[in-house]
């Protein structure tokens, strides 16, 4: 077997051995939390983007996978007994399944309409969450959700939940990349460009946008039962379509077309997030709110200057720049 | 069995809501054919005009209770202030998010406005917090009965200012010249450009418009149903769905729509559950969305043509 | 195998009361090169747009290899051999030259979500033979060399060039080109009636709408000519230089019917 030793490849193996040791340096349980956290969000990101990003097609409402992963996991493993770890694959596949299904007349739609459904997909479902109580907890949520445990080994401490999201996050950009640099991917971004001349080449892109659909699901349910599987709690507010809109805001500043740029874009709305809530709010003595009005900003900036993304429009300008001889 | 009355009720009260979506509707179905934008914040400018209103007419509770509003105006001439208040926002929206964006695609212009509703909720959330909040009704005296059922004066004055508005807005774009420019600019951009009407001057004054209407209707109805900081996300998607129950480029259905889908919700709120009062609206968003849209593939396929511009 | 391997019968499209296509019936042989010409609102690029599934007819129907296409979806007709450029190039903005004719390989692959994601074996070897295959197309056309540029990079007649390739990648039994020679440049016209001349050579049959009548005149065996979509005239390219209808057709529109293109430069 050869060694490969590309820049691109050193820089991965330099990130990855980063993540895993991450949490042996940074001794803070709070920041590992947090980075657990941005793992999840990566996760979700990828999953928006490859649906946005690379097929183009809209999805304002993708806290409903990661919703509705959190509570299968939730009503199967604290409900009816099922094994922590088959619990987690379960939301994984039936969301797939359920956005594959659900995909069928929503994919019949295009645009604004595509757009406006899949909010109100995530409205329904918000609503079925804090309607049904007697299912599922209502709005005062799901408690007692068990931790993840394989084979007698419980995922419980903030450190283990950390390797645990992390591997989980790394799998999926593995197989987002794969899927990307490949056939998949052509045809997807294909459909993106121009849907009438991938057809015209034999693509279906009906069944595209199908299973990228599905995929993102996917990916979003098992983010969600790892979520479920970590707090031991879940409620509907944590996956209404604020929350879609800060994936949405996620997926922009990270470059909508860009694998690596989810890490970023989700890192970015977290800290941020977690700067406004602590630093600026303190000091200007308010509470909460501020980060709303920032990222409603910051989407609408973003997607004015650079619709494409963050990092992706941010990458072109560079290169525009240096062609120009700027820098 | 629900009685005659209480369907009275229900009908009346869901004519009332209506009325709303009605005027929230025509914005978006302005904007969106001047300028091809759907205006997701539209319905924060109805929270935004009443909150305006209500802080200058009455004593208020601002920065969470660190600073006291006390100027009580007229009614009249805080409701014209709240207007306005709108109005410059919407058109600085214009101006700011959506001139800038014009070359970039539909969904990135959507998510520019989601950005815009968000901001604009968290800034009207900052300033009057959570607590819900209702306009003074503007004649005071006992309801009148209706077919067995109760009929606020302020709902009389919902119902009446909307009919008063509608007209006033079909006259306008029947005989006024800038309606008519209006109207030309969203029926035919070339030819109106052409003709020497600016299409950005036509996104403003559709944007400034819309926002002042979504005010108006913000401001009539908030003494019926209290206004809080969130009632904003779910107008906006409710006058959506009305604009797309009337044909989407069409006012007088987009009036139609929204008055159709104020009552079934009352109905099926009041009947079934009230809990899914919501979901009621969106359900009849999804089938409305797949009757009209969902047709055969090949017409589909003949839009996706002409859009690649074949 | 029968001689004709396109049969459109019958064709009728309107169009919200525009009558686009009236009744419009074609016969293209194997190995033929035939062009459809016609003044613009004719209805060639309806035509066009009907024979591949990209709207559907009103009235008649469509047979493709010996078998009924009218009704089918676009990609699936594609999967049958039949592949379409596009007037207004629609060429993959955010792709590489190679990618976008890779695009066009996308049949002879299988991969999907599950064996690319999971890098099943096989899906590299098909990586490689898809890439292979691409630059061979590209090379045909004579655009190897700008590979790896992204696409919008290229001057225009070079982006009608990687179409061309990318539909060539897709392994057509019949080509249709929507005006090829639309925006080219007269040396970049004489390289794609060459092109043309060897895809035919190739075993392809070439479906052409056209509005350069010397590129036209010079290459096609047969034509059709439409106006106010419906055909007026068919036959060899003599045959129409000398019919009245097609003249009075084109009256108004200048070009030269006693200078036939010369084909050696």
């Amino acid at each position: 077997m050869k060694l490969n030793l590309s820049p691109e490849r050193i820089a991965v193996i330099i990130f990855v051995v980063a993540i895993a040791a991450a949490p042996f340096v940074i001794q803070n349980n709070y920041q590992i939390f947090m980075l657990t956290l941005i793992g999840l969000y990566t996760m979700l990101t990828v999953g928006l983007s490859l649906v946005m990003g690379y097929a183009g097609q809209a999805s304002l409402g993708h806290a409903t996978f990661y919703g509705m992963g959190a509570y299968i996991t939730a009503l199967l493993s604290a409900r009816l007994g099922v094994p922590s770890w088959a619990a987690l694959l379960a939301a994984g596949v039936l969301s797939a399944l359920i956005g594959y299904v659900l995909g069928v007349p929503i994919f019949r739609l295009r645009g604004h309409y595509l757009a406006m459904a899949t909010l109100g997909l995530n409205v329904i479902f918000v609503l079925i969450m804090k309607n049904e109580v007697a299912v599922t907890g209502g709005p005062s949520g799901f408690t007692d959700i068990p931790p993840l445990s394989i084979g007698g080994f419980v995922f419980d401490s903030d450190v283990k939940l950390y390797m645990l999201v992390w591997a989980a996050t790394l799998a999926v950009m593995a197989h987002a990349l794969n899927i990307v640099n490949s056939r998949v991917g052509r045809a997807l971004r294909a459909i993106h460009t121009s849907e009438v001349a991938a057809e015209s080449l034999g693509v279906d892109a009906n069944s595209f946008k199908l299973k990228v659909f599905a995929l993102g699901a996917g990916y979003a349910g098992i983010a969600g039962g790892l979520y479920a599987q970590a707090i031991h709690f879940i409620s509907p507010s944590s996956f209404d379509i604020l929350v879609s809109i800060e994936l949405v805001t996620m997926a922009a500043i990270g470059g909508l077309a860009s694998i690596w740029g989810s890490i970023f874009g989700a890192a970015t709305v977290v800290l941020l997030a977690q700067f406004i809530r602590d630093k600026l709010a303190e000091g200007l003595g308010l509470t909460g709110e501020l980060e709303i009005i920032v990222f409603g900003f910051l989407l609408a900036i973003i997607m004015v200057l650079l619709p494409e993304g963050l990092t992706t429009g941010g990458l072109r300008l560079f290169r525009e720049w240096k062609a120009r001889g700027k820098l | 069995m629900p009685s005659s009355e209480q369907l009275a009720q229900l009908i009346l009260s869901g004519i009332t809501q209506g009325s709303i979506y009605a005027l929230i509707a025509l914005g978006f179905v302005t904007i969106y054919n001047v300028t091809g934008v759907i205006n997701f914040s539209q319905g924060e400018f109805a929270v935004i005009g009443a909150f305006v209103a209500i802080t200058l007419s009455q004593k208020v509770l601002l920065w969470h209770g660190q600073m006291t509003a006390s100027l009580e105006w007229p009614l009249p001439v805080a409701a014209l202030i709240g207007v306005t208040t709108a109005v410059v926002i919407g058109a600085l929206l214009y101006r700011l998010g959506i001139q800038p964006s014009r070359n970039a695609s539909p969904l990135s212009q959507i998510v520019v406005t989601i950005g815009a509703s968000i901001a604009l909720r968290g800034v009207v959330l900052l300033v009057w917090g959570t607590d819900p909040y209702r306009l003074t009704p503007f004649t005071e005296g006992p309801p009148f009965e209706f077919f067995g059922a109760i009929l606020t004066r302020q709902s009389v004055w919902v119902m009446g200012l909307t009919v008063v508005f509608v007209v006033s807005l079909f006259l306008f774009f029947k005989y006024t010249l800038i309606g008519k420019a209006l109207r030309a600019s969203s029926a035919n951009p070339g030819a109106a450009r052409l003709m020497g009407i600016n299409p950005r001057q036509m996104g403003l004054i559709a944007f400034a418009l819309s926002a002042g209407l979504s005010a108006l209707a913000g401001i009539v109805v908030s003494p019926v149903t209290f206004t809080t900081f969130d009632r904003g996300l779910m107008l906006s998607l409710k006058g959506f769905v009305a604009m797309i129950m009337g044909g989407l480029t069409d006012p007088v259905g987009a009036v139609v729509g929204g008055l159709i889908l104020g009552v079934v919700e009352s109905l099926a709120a009041g009947l079934i559950s009230s809990g899914y009062r919501d979901a009621f609206t969106f359900a009849i968003l999804v089938i409305v969305l797949l009757v009209r849209l969902g047709g055969f593939i090949k017409g589909r396929k003949g839009e996706a043509l002409e859009r690649a511009g074949l | 195998m029968s001689d004709v391997i396109l049969e459109a019968k019958g064709i009728q499209k309107s169009f919200g009361g525009v009558m686009a296509v009236a009744g419009v019936s074609l016969m293209i042989r194997r190995k033929e090169i035939f062009a459809l010409i016609g003044p613009n609102g004719a209805g060639k690029t309806t035509m066009f747009n009907l024979i591949s599934g990209a709207h559907s007819l009103d009235e008649g129907e469509v047979i493709f290899d010996g078998k009924p296409v009218h009704g089918k979806p676009s990609y699936h007709i594609a999967a049958m051999g039949l592949i379409r450029t596009f007037q207004n190039l629609q060429i993959f903005g955010t792709m590489t030259v190679l990618e976008n004719v890779m695009v066009g390989s996308h049949l002879r692959g299988k991969s999907g979500f599950l064996s690319a994601g999971f890098r099943l074996p096989g899906v590299a070897a098909e990586e490689k033979r898809v890439r292979d295959h691409a630059m061979e197309m590209l090379k045909l056309v004579g655009m190897e060399s700008r590979a790896n540029d992204l696409a919008p990079s290229l001057p225009f007649g070079q982006q009608r060039l990687v179409e061309i390739a990318r539909a060539l990648a897709a392994s057509p039994k019949l080509l249709m080109l929507d005006e090829p020679a639309a925006g080219l440049t007269r040396p970049e016209i004489r390289i794609l009636d060459d092109l043309i001349s060897r895809i035919r050579e190739n075993g392809v049959t070439v479906l052409l709408v056209e509005h350069d009548m010397n590129l036209v005149m010079g290459i096609a065996d047969r034509m059709a000519v439409l106006q106010y979509g419906s055909k007026i005239a068919e036959g060899t390219p003599a045959e129409m230089q000398a019919n009245q209808d097609v003249i009075g057709a084109y009256l108004g529109v200048d070009w030269e019917m006693d200078k036939p293109f010369a084909r050696t430069v």
